[in-house]
């Protein structure tokens, strides 16, 4: 227990992770149901947004993981490149697909909440804008990983994808911001409601968040188990075939 | 019951229902992998145990 | 280095059309374009520096795979790798073969192709500065996609998926420029920030392409 490098190790890992799972789902599945059922069921209508103002404890929480999980993934990719962790690799490839699910759920309930309150399903808004982008990013960094044949050079180049996909999606998030405003008058369509939030929504918010957080951690770590376990087959396989 | 959603209960509705099932649906997936490849692997270690013994 | 370019430029307006389907396929995206839109004049005057900075990033796009390919298939990229040339300079030299086969023709073909368009005359400036600036940001990004698919065979669509996402803030200064000095607008601010971008990615992207082109050399 002396250092966090020991669960490199991936038999350590799948060990320790297998005890930990159980109990990261059973509060991930506990805040979840809490958490929206708190805010479907027991929040009032927004004097302007009307009974809408429900979706943000889905949409807010998700587009936080859809970004978190990609910060993870570029952690992750480093810790690789540095440290040459196989943990660390596979942790990153079980991520992705977590984040592009968050990614559509957030476009998916904006789209569905501006249709209503903006009148349009989308709008080429900086924030909606950036988040597409960042979709294209997950789309390509699973694509590289599912054609790649060899673990460690698919580990590799998805690694230096993700580092210089971050680099680019950031100057994407400011063009963006530029772009929009060269085009129209500034925003008035971002009238986020998390800034001035009353306790009423920010209590369930906060749990919701929590929920989709440990969420997506119990799938991040079931999936590295997974990958882990395939990459072992794998290796065992071809060993076989070496005689 | 049911909270009164007023005229936007389509849109609040079909972005709930959209979501839980994208999560059920990404849950269901990863866990039906996890099962799948750790029964796999059992299956083929405990072989190679028995060809060598 | 020099001999390694002149190479690659000869290899390319040489063998197979490489050189010139580019230009070919931006004169063929921007006909089609008023097929698809309508002949409106004043429809096209507004979205002409759009669709050619669009149509040179297509075409651009095109010919990446020919950066890496045939040197990867016929081995002769694995002689480069032992040569005491850094990978570096063999990834900055592809670039800008690339760059002087299909990017420069692209830039000097635009204007010729703004005609068609009714680009107002205040923009061709503005339209070719901003290609000129622009295009060599494409091709350095390019190899880097380029590199990272070099291994996967059929690799074509793959690449375009993943360069595509990294060439949005190259596209989206490069229009901007192209944009408001059609309109007569002041272009400074994109036209700073578009040459910044090109010369982040030339400075720092020849690194991260080295790296993935070792790692599939391995």
């Amino acid at each position: 227990m002396s250092s966090v490098w020991e669960y490199a190790n991936p038999k350590k890992f799948i060990q320790t992770s297998d005890r930990v799972l159980p109990v990261i789902a059973a509060m991930a599945v506990l805040c979840l149901v809490t958490g929206l059922i708190w805010g479907f069921f027991f929040t009032p209508d927004d004097y302007k947004q009307g009974s809408t103002v429900k979706i943000i404890f889905i949409h807010v929480p998700s587009a936080l993981m859809a970004i978190n999980a990609w910060l993870m993934m570029v952690v992750a990719s480093i810790i690789w490149i540095v440290r040459r962790h196989h943990v660390s690799a596979l942790a990153a490839r079980a991520a992705a697909p977590v984040g592009v699910v968050m990614t559509i759920i957030a476009l998916a309930t904006g789209a569905i909440w501006g249709q209503p309150m903006w009148g349009t399903w989308w709008a080429w808004d900086p924030r909606l804008t950036s988040f597409l982008i960042l979709f294209l990013f997950y789309l390509g960094y699973i694509a590289l990983w599912a054609a790649i044949e060899n673990d460690d050079t698919a580990a590799d180049l998805t690694s230096i994808l993700c580092i210089v996909g971050s680099v680019f999606a950031l100057m994407s998030r400011y063009a963006v911001n530029f772009w929009n405003q060269g085009l129209h008058q500034p925003a008035t369509l971002t009238v986020k409601t998390d800034s001035n939030i009353a306790d009423v929504f920010y209590y369930p918010l906060m749990v919701s968040i929590a929920g989709f957080m440990l969420f997506c951690i119990a799938l991040i770590v079931l999936g590295t188990q997974t990958e882990i376990r395939a990459r072992r087959m794998r290796a065992l396989m071809a060993r076989e075939r070496m005689g | 019951m049911m909270p009164d959603l007023g005229r936007y209960a389509e849109a609040v509705l079909s972005s709930y229902a959209v979501s839980l099932v994208l999560l059920v649906l990404l849950a269901a997936i990863s866990i039906r992998r996890a099962r799948r490849v750790k029964r796999e692997l059992d299956a083929y270690e405990t072989r190679l145990r028995r060809d060598r013994g | 280095m020099i001999a390694l370019l002149i190479r690659d430029v000869r290899l390319a307006i040489r063998a197979g059309g490489g050189f010139g389907l580019g230009l070919a396929f931006f004169l063929i995206v921007v006909v089609l374009v008023p097929f698809g839109v309508g002949p409106r004049t004043e429809l096209l005057t507004s979205i002409a520096p759009g669709i050619l900075w669009l149509g040179a990033l297509l075409a651009c796009l095109l010919s990446l795979d020919r950066i890496l390919a045939l040197d990867w298939e016929d081995g002769s990229l694995d002689l480069l790798a032992t040569s005491p040339l850094p990978m570096e300079g063999v990834v900055s030299m592809k670039a800008l073969a690339h760059w002087l086969t299909t990017g420069l023709p692209l830039v000097i073909a635009a204007p010729v192709l703004a005609i068609m368009l009714n680009l107002p005359p205040q923009g061709f400036g503005p339209l070719v500065l901003s290609l000129i600036l622009g295009t060599p940001a494409l091709s350095v990004i390019g190899t880097f996609g380029a590199a990272l698919t070099v291994g996967v065979k059929r690799g074509g669509l793959l690449l375009s998926l993943l360069v595509l996402p990294l060439y949005v803030p190259t596209l989206i200064f490069g229009a901007e420029v192209s944009r408001r000095g059609a309109e007569g607008m002041d272009f400074s601010t994109p036209l700073a920030m578009l040459a910044g971008i090109t010369c982040g990615t030339i400075a720092i992207l020849p690194f991260a392409s080295a790296a993935v082109l070792r790692v599939n050399l391995r």
